[in-house]
């Protein structure tokens, strides 16, 4: 982690922005709301060059402009356009690195594992799985609601799906951490420690071609298209991108819920009296603490809201900075746990919502319904200990909790 | 009143059929999909003006039926 702490801090975010920056890590906030009344499209050289833009409105029309803005890498990285990484339209992680038109066959794909259907079938999975959990945790009055709940059941759920075995969980949350969290390592660091990655995923794909079972990664491995089975490339690029995006997305999700929860009695003393609440409160939970930031590169020179972009510039699609955009939501900087109108970006907009985004909302809901079940009182038993991922993805990696008597 | 999604527009954010179950429903895809013509009662309507105004991609719409 030397290379991390050794960074050069940010003095403007407005031309220097980092997204890794211990002070955008701990509260980015506050900063996103500065650069929206001073830019409000912000610049960096950092990573090769790259724009953020803060408004709702300009991330909308950039997350629906595949024609100017590719989606070939969604995390920005000190390497653009990586030598041997699956070329464009398929990317590496089909279907979210493709683009047009490929990108709808690779889509139609897997959205049918992921529809309401299939989905709500697995509620009473996640809702065993939170009480397993919350029992494991026994009769001690402090715990950390981080690392010993929320980090535990997105892994279960994907990796059931998907079919690996349960004991890699912890492998799970390593891989994840590599692709999403440890982005700002120079090349010659970060591509070697993707190898047993590679080797894991190749093992269970041959494992999944000598047993075939009734799982989502065996469903890859026979669909066809056309008559024509997915190329191997894309059968793991698509089990990758179920595995990195289904996990941490959805574990910081539901550690924001519980350190609002922690730190807001009155919204936990509401939920817990009025449970037909949750339904808005989740989508509440969803807008004001969207764990998902995603990236685009330009595909080619153009002009953007006044800001000239250059072909290959990254784009930081910030979903979380639109849901606070003031012109988009009333009283935008506000958790109103029931807000009746809420037309939040958190699974992204246009053809790469997420497709995950009825899962994960299911796990959101049951994993909170059934924490404040078991626990009707808790708050942090130490504020100044709990911390944030670095990166994309946006969620508490520790909230030390007491539960109240 | 006759409330209609744009399926064109739709891309299956999942919160028409979350809030008005009466009114939407999901298809194999997850994108939502109105329920019969869609023609809405004193009821329904104010529950279509609410997904309306919940969907992310701005797809859902409430005409008035000749």
């Amino acid at each position: 982690m030397t290379d991390i702490e050794a960074k050069r801090p940010v003095r403007d975010f407005a031309t220097d922005w980092d997204h890794t920056d211990p002070q955008w890590v701990h509260d980015p906030y506050p900063i996103w709301e500065d650069l929206r009344e001073r830019c409000p499209v912000a610049h960096t050289d950092r990573y090769g060059g790259g724009w953020f833009p803060t408004t709702h409105e300009m991330v909308s029309s950039i997350a629906n402009d595949t024609e100017h803005f590719t989606s070939h890498q969604v995390v920005v990285i000190q390497t653009k356009n990586p030598e041997g990484a699956p070329p464009a339209p398929m990317g590496g992680a089909p279907p979210i690195t493709s683009d047009p038109p490929f990108h709808q066959i690779a889509r139609r794909l897997i959205l049918p594992a992921f529809a309401p259907g299939p989905v709500n079938a697995l509620e009473g999975q996640v809702r065993a799985l939170c009480v397993k959990h919350l029992d494991a945790l026994g009769e001690v009055n402090e715990f950390d609601a981080a690392t010993n709940y929320a980090q535990f059941i997105s892994p279960g759920v994907i990796g059931k799906m998907l079919g690996f075995p349960e004991s890699d969980e912890d492998l799970f949350r390593e891989f994840v951490h590599l692709v999403l969290d440890l982005v700002d390592l120079e090349p010659a660091v970060r591509i070697p420690m993707f190898v047993p990655m590679a080797e894991y995923f190749t093992a269970q794909i041959e494992d999944h071609v000598a047993n075939p079972r009734d799982d989502f990664t065996s469903y890859l491995l026979n669909v066809e298209v056309n008559g024509e089975k997915l190329s191997p490339e894309h059968v793991r690029g698509t089990m990758v991108l179920t595995l990195v995006a289904g996990i941490d997305t959805t574990w910081s999700a539901i550690g924001s819920a519980i350190w609002h929860l922690a730190t807001h009695a009155e919204d936990l003393a509401r939920l817990v009296a009025e449970p037909t609440l949750m339904t808005l409160a989740v989508e509440e939970f969803l807008r004001f603490y969207a764990p998902v930031t995603m990236a685009r590169l330009v595909k080619e020179d153009l002009d953007f809201y006044g800001v000239a972009m250059k072909k290959d510039d990254w784009i930081l699609l910030g979903f979380p900075a639109a849901n606070r955009d003031p012109e988009a939501f009333v009283d935008a900087d506000k958790f109103i746990i029931d807000r009746a109108v809420n037309r939040h970006a958190a699974f992204g907009l246009g053809i790469h919502r997420c497709a995950g985004s009825n899962l994960a909302r299911m796990e959101l809901r049951v994993a909170i319904e059934e924490f404040i079940a078991r626990y009707p009182k808790f708050e942090l038993a130490d504020p100044s200990a709990v911390t944030w991922a670095q990166g994309q993805v946006r969620g508490p990696r520790s909230i030390p909790l007491r539960v109240v008597a | 009143m006759k409330v209609v999604i744009d399926a064109a527009l739709c891309q299956g954010q999942g919160r028409c059929f979350s809030i008005a179950p009466r009114i939407f429903d999901f298809d194999d895809l997850g994108n939502g999909v109105v329920i019969g013509d869609g023609t809405l009662s004193a009821e329904t309507l104010e529950l279509a003006r609410l997904a309306e105004a919940n969907c992310p991609e701005h797809a859902i719409f409430i005409e008035e039926s000749s």
